[in-house]
């Protein structure tokens, strides 16, 4: 029943993501027909900056989606098998209760990595075909969504192996689009300069990296022209969601290594004490 | 290993486990040796799952401790020589029924040359042959306690934990499964039933254990526990207080017209029957017997609730 849920849902995805893929190419290929009000049709640099974009606001629809599914997948990954006895007989076999928790972590990270990529494939082929216009850095692209995709897919895991059915899942979500918010406030601290609302934005960086991961995907997707144009706009330039001046840090990236670890480790942790 | 090799099946000390201030098992201390079947009685809620699950590791004890095959409770490898039937029994419904003993085939873990030859002869023994490439959705629920059977004796395990496994299963599965249990005790392995239906735990069983409210209240071989008599009598025009002065004949089980004296000396019959006359009834039929094991433990429970 679940795995046929997941399926369906892994269906759904594919047939939405070629939607999207299709009509983002129709409407891509829009901007480099459209007319102005003498008739030309807008310049190069123009589509360019217009495509650049419009693309991290799809991306944006692509990470949530990536990021839903992960958590709704993962929320009842764990509890649900074992509040349907499905994992009594396996786990009474010579199995190790962390193999359980990693090799649940790796099939599903294997899916999210996968669709991460083949949708970034698909969608900035159509980009290119539509437009001409290739984000400057495609592969990092890939990699800070499909971390997204994989935080959220940890934090739904670590609260399956406590929490019943789908609410691990909707929990995750909710910390999701509020470390979005608090990104956000974060954003305002910058654009204000005020120190307390920063730290906002920092410390929901540092509990739950998605935000800081998304803004390594927006770095990732703008041309060196809105980089230059964001930074000549000085504090006022970072305070946006969907805009990122610098790359993430090298102190953040190491600590979403560790942070991944150390939700692993707890969630193996939390399912080894669990009782069945 | 050689002191592992000779060891019970099944060994157990002071084995407690309190669920807040709910006490689920009270002190369990058994012996179960190779090769023997082994039935765990006790109504609902008695704590029989509960024991299972302490002696599979899936649960922690609170406190006492226990041995499977030679070896403490919760060690991986001993884990690769049993077997386990859990009564709540679910399997993959996307798979088919070879496919989950191919799983189990590989949890085991048993090298893959095998695997054939063993799904084969466990789909064979509990009757799947001809379902093995059917998808588990489409079973009944016999089916599913059977291919969980199945399941459970993969890889030729000593011990065998059969929680209540002929819940879903109609006259003929329940046959089936003790003909199995006889099987498996006839080339060694020790089996642990947990059930509550006591007319299988008498047909198959060498040893029971009595459970009730987490403590053991009475074990011992069949005919240790069985030795008594008792008496079934068809009788009318008892009332309620009647039937209260009879309670000085022992535990009865009282089912309206019927009444079953689970434990009465066969030379105290008509001192009983003159009793039953004297406080007004009518008698159609007396009936002496040896204890089954339903009036025994009808019986126990009785003597506990005092």
């Amino acid at each position: 029943m679940q795995e046929a849920s997941r399926r369906r849902l892994l269906l759904a995805l594919l047939v939405l993501t070629l939607l999207v893929v299709g009509f983002s190419a129709w409407g891509f290929n829009k901007i480099t027909t459209v007319t102005r009000g003498d008739g030309t049709v807008l310049p190069a640099q123009q589509v360019t900056l217009i495509a650049s974009q419009l693309l991290i606001v799809v991306t944006f629809m692509y990470s949530g989606v990536l990021a839903l599914s992960a958590a709704v997948v993962a929320g009842p990954l764990i509890s649900s098998e074992v509040e349907s006895g499905l994992l009594l007989s396996e786990l009474a076999r010579p199995v190790r209760r962390s193999e359980v928790v990693i090799g649940k972590w790796l099939g599903l990270a294997v899916l999210v990595i996968l669709y991460a990529a083949g949708s970034a494939f698909l969608e900035l082929t159509a980009v290119d075909w539509a437009t001409g216009y290739v984000p400057p850095h495609p592969i990092e692209l890939v990699i800070y969504v499909a971390a997204e995709g994989l935080t959220l897919l940890s934090l739904g895991l670590l609260l399956s192996t406590r929490l019943s059915g789908i609410t691990g899942g909707v929990i995750a979500l909710v910390a999701w689009l509020m470390a979005w918010i608090a990104g956000v406030v974060g954003d305002i601290g910058t654009g204000l300069q005020n120190q307390a609302l920063q730290n906002v934005g920092t410390i929901s960086h540092l509990l739950l990296p998605t935000d800081g991961l998304w803004r390594g995907a927006v770095y990732a997707m703008e041309p060196d022209v809105i980089l230059a144009t964001l930074r000549a706009a000085g504090t006022a330039g970072r305070a946006n969601p969907f805009s990122a001046v610098d790359p993430p840090p090298t102190a953040f990236l190491t600590w979403v290594v560790v942070w991944f670890a150390l939700i692993l480790g707890l969630s193996v942790w939390s399912f080894r004490r669990r009782e069945i | 290993m050689g002191a592992a090799a000779t060891a019970p099946a099944i060994h157990t000390v002071d084995l407690t486990k309190r669920f807040g201030s709910t006490v689920a098992l009270a002190g369990l201390s058994m012996t179960v040796p190779r090769g023997e079947i082994f039935g765990f009685l006790g109504p609902n809620g008695a704590g029989k799952t509960t024991s299972v699950k302490l002696l599979l590791g899936l649960l922690r004890p609170t406190s006492g401790e226990g041995w499977l095959l030679g070896e403490l409770v919760g060690d991986l490898k001993t884990r690769r020589r049993i077997g386990y039937l859990p009564e709540l029994f679910r399997y993959q419904g996307w798979l088919d029924a070879r496919e989950v003993l191919a799983l189990h085939c590989e949890l085991a873990p048993l090298p893959r040359s095998i695997w054939k030859e063993e799904i084969k002869s466990a789909l064979g023994t509990v009757g799947l042959s001809d379902r093995a490439d059917d998808r588990v959705s489409t079973f009944s629920k016999g089916m599913q306690q059977r291919l969980g059977l199945a399941a459970a004796l993969v890889g030729q395990p000593e011990l065998v934990f059969l929680d209540e496994p002929t819940s879903a299963l109609d006259p003929v599965g329940r046959h089936d499964v003790r003909e199995i249990i006889r099987g498996l005790s006839a080339r060694g392995t020790a089996v642990f039933l947990n059930s509550h239906l006591l007319t299988e735990v008498e047909q198959v069983c060498d040893r029971v254990a009595v459970v009730d409210h987490g403590r053991v209240i009475a074990s011992g071989t069949m005919d240790e526990l069985l030795s008594g008599m008792a008496v079934r009598v068809r009788v009318s025009g008892l009332d309620a207080a009647a039937r209260t002065k009879l309670v000085a004949f022992g535990p009865i089980d009282d089912e309206g017209e019927q009444l079953t004296f689970t434990k009465l000396d066969i030379e105290r019959v008509p001192e009983l029957v003159s009793t039953i006359v004297a406080l007004g009834g009518r008698v159609y039929e007396v009936a002496p017997r040896h204890q089954t094991l339903e009036d025994r433990f009808l019986q126990l429970l009785h003597e506990e609730d005092k």
